[in-house]
């Protein structure tokens, strides 16, 4: 195998996209990805179910536009890589069996490796706005907000050493973006739909919680609480739906614009400012954000500013890169086998809850 | 001809079938459990070629069981069917998952002329399929598959899991009241279609059930 710049295929089925991507080392070649979100709208939120059924179909083709578009073929391949956790149990299923497959066929090496850390991989691609090359071990952290997941990581080595600092205990961020939009009228995904209304409306017209601030669960610096850097966002979707009733029992009109810029403005607050709590606390100076929540105007503008301000150099990944996709699984598989890593062989099973302690799954 | 058939409607099966091996059959594995056929299946498969000495390049066709089964599981075999059938550059095929037990009944002792086949479909319900037996003769698809309450299944002898599970109620077979879909008897059926020059289905999953997903209705207004 080649273990210098190897060419890796990497495969995503952890939730509602299908993705396929193939890089040489750092390189990206090509990142295919065919989503399901369109039948999910009339529900308002992922149905696993259905998004099993749509990665079942989607994942051939979508194999076949990838190598189409990298220009190589499944012989030119060093390795293959599979995320194998954490998601939806019946989603990563499609994906492993398929990449087993694949291995089978092949007599490629398979890497089952996990979907969070695949997230911080993609900052190694040289994509335009990858890591500085210089990102020293101990000094980098990522921050992860999506709709499957709210954590914030430290990375001393991407392929061997990455430890959870802190996470949501209840919703992801953008599920409560979706749970707001809907209890506001406003579609799914929530995300951008929020994110739009947001910018017409005044966040300080209502103020809303943030969850686990409390000094009980904070504690301090020396003696951290038992939710220093962790999120909650049952709470606050709550207290919209208690702002939302309140209005309509008085008859008044729902302020839906300040509404959704106040809802915004809890959720990026509390996050960012206890992202930033955590990379001081851990000498953390490289901060990197990905997950589909990236795209959100306002996380991007709190982040970079508080960032900035604690002395953080912050690196986003160019967006179709911080979506849930197969390119960062063939980033970090990459990475694996530059490292000399050994592969998870075929015999793995896929893990809804895989901890980032598992950069990837022991043969 | 050397087909490559793949069950994972209820346990995880898989086997190679030639019209030149002797009995028909050159390899086959199947597993006792219904829930870790992500684990197993592609080891099984692996080991199986090797064992036989059979590479991607000798299969002719591969055959996938598409069910009616749980539907984390059946995905497992259609989803490793679909890109070994891809990779191998080779033609998939998808048979109702319950023919597979219909062979194996029409090739027993206790074969009869009108039975139903049962699987367990979980939730108190069985995935089950009416055939027909003339001698000589493949058994025919005459009703189903359907998923349903045992209790509503026609008063005839019945075969398989979902039978034995349900003895109460059918006239379960004792000799196969665990017996599950097997690939081994799918792609003889398979290979016997074929060989009568029949036309088979493509590998789209038979679910029977849709997601059990509800549009939510509008929201209540405060009032
Ligand atoms: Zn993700």
């Amino acid at each position: 195998m080649n273990r210098t710049q190897p060419l890796v295929l990497g495969i995503e089925s952890s939730c509602d996209e299908t993705g396929v991507g193939i890089v040489r080392g750092t390189a990206l070649l090509s990142n295919t990805v065919s989503s399901s979100m369109e039948e999910h709208v009339r529900f308002g939120g992922v149905i696993p179910e259905i998004a099993s059924r749509a990665h079942l179909d989607a994942f051939v083709p979508t194999l076949q536009a990838s190598l189409a578009e990298a220009g190589v073929t499944l012989d030119d391949v060093d390795a293959i890589a599979v995320t194998s956790g954490p998601g939806l149990a019946g989603a990563l299923m499609v994906g492993v069996c398929a990449a087993k497959a694949l291995a089978v066929a092949t007599g490629k090496p398979l890497y089952a490796i996990n979907h969070l850390v695949a997230h911080v991989g993609v900052g190694l691609l040289q994509a335009g706005n990858s890591l500085p090359e210089d990102a020293l071990p101990e000094n980098l952290g990522a921050l992860l907000v999506s709709g499957g997941h709210t954590e914030i990581l430290r990375i001393r080595s991407i392929t061997d050493d990455v430890e959870l600092l802190g996470s949501t205990i209840d919703d992801a961020a953008g599920e409560a973006y979706d749970k707001v939009a809907r209890l506001l009228g406003l579609g799914y995904p929530g995300g951008p739909a929020i994110d739009k209304l947001a910018r017409t409306g005044n966040a300080k017209a209502i103020r809303f919680p943030r969850g686990l601030t409390q000094p009980k669960y904070m504690g301090t610096a020396d003696e951290p609480g038992p939710h220093r850097y962790d999120w909650s966002f049952s709470g606050l979707k709550t207290a919209v739906a208690r702002c939302v009733e309140q209005f309509e029992a008085r008859g008044e009109e729902v302020p839906v614009a300040d509404i959704a810029a106040a809802f915004q403005e809890a959720v990026v607050d509390v996050i960012t400012s206890k992202a930033v709590l955590a990379c001081r606390e851990y000498g953390i100076t490289e901060l990197l954000l990905g997950g589909g929540v990236a795209a959100n105007s306002r996380l991007r503008q709190l982040t970079e500013q508080r960032c900035s301000a604690a002395g953080i150099r912050l690196t986003v990944p160019p967006l179709d890169l911080c979506t849930d996709n197969g390119a960062m699984v063939a980033a970090l598989g990459a990475q694996l086998v530059m490292a000399g890593i050994e592969p998870s062989g075929i015999s793995f099973a896929p893990d809804s809850s895989m901890p980032v302690t598992a950069v990837s799954l022991p043969a | 001809m050397l087909i490559l058939a793949i069950d994972t409607s209820a346990v995880a099966s898989a086997a190679l079938v030639s019209d030149d091996a002797p009995e028909g059959v050159l390899a086959s594995f199947s597993t006792e459990d219904t829930r870790s056929h992500a684990e197993v299946l592609a080891p099984g498969i692996d080991d199986m070629l090797a064992d036989a000495g059979v590479t991607g390049a000798d299969i002719d066709a591969i055959v996938t069981g598409v069910g009616p089964g749980p539907f984390t599981g059946l995905r497992s075999g259609i989803a490793t069917a679909r890109t070994l059938s891809f990779v191998w550059g080779k033609p998939l095929y998808g048979l109702m998952s319950l023919d597979a037990m219909a062979l194996e009944v029409a090739e027993s002792t206790s074969a009869v002329p009108e039975f139903l086949v049962a699987t367990d479909a979980r939730r108190k319900e069985v995935y089950w399929a009416r055939y027909s037996l003339a001698d000589g003769q493949l058994p025919r698809l005459v009703d189903g598959p359907h998923v349903g309450f045992a209790a509503g299944l026609p008063d005839l002898p019945a075969y398989g899991a979902g039978a034995g599970i349900y003895e109460d109620v059918l006239r379960a077979d004792p000799d196969f009241s665990a017996e599950q879909p097997d690939a081994l008897y799918l792609g003889q059926f398979a290979l016997a279609r074929l060989a009568a020059g029949e036309q088979l289905p493509d590998s789209t999953p038979l679910y029977l059930r849709e997601s059990d997903a509800q549009v939510p209705g509008p929201r209540k207004r405060a009032l």
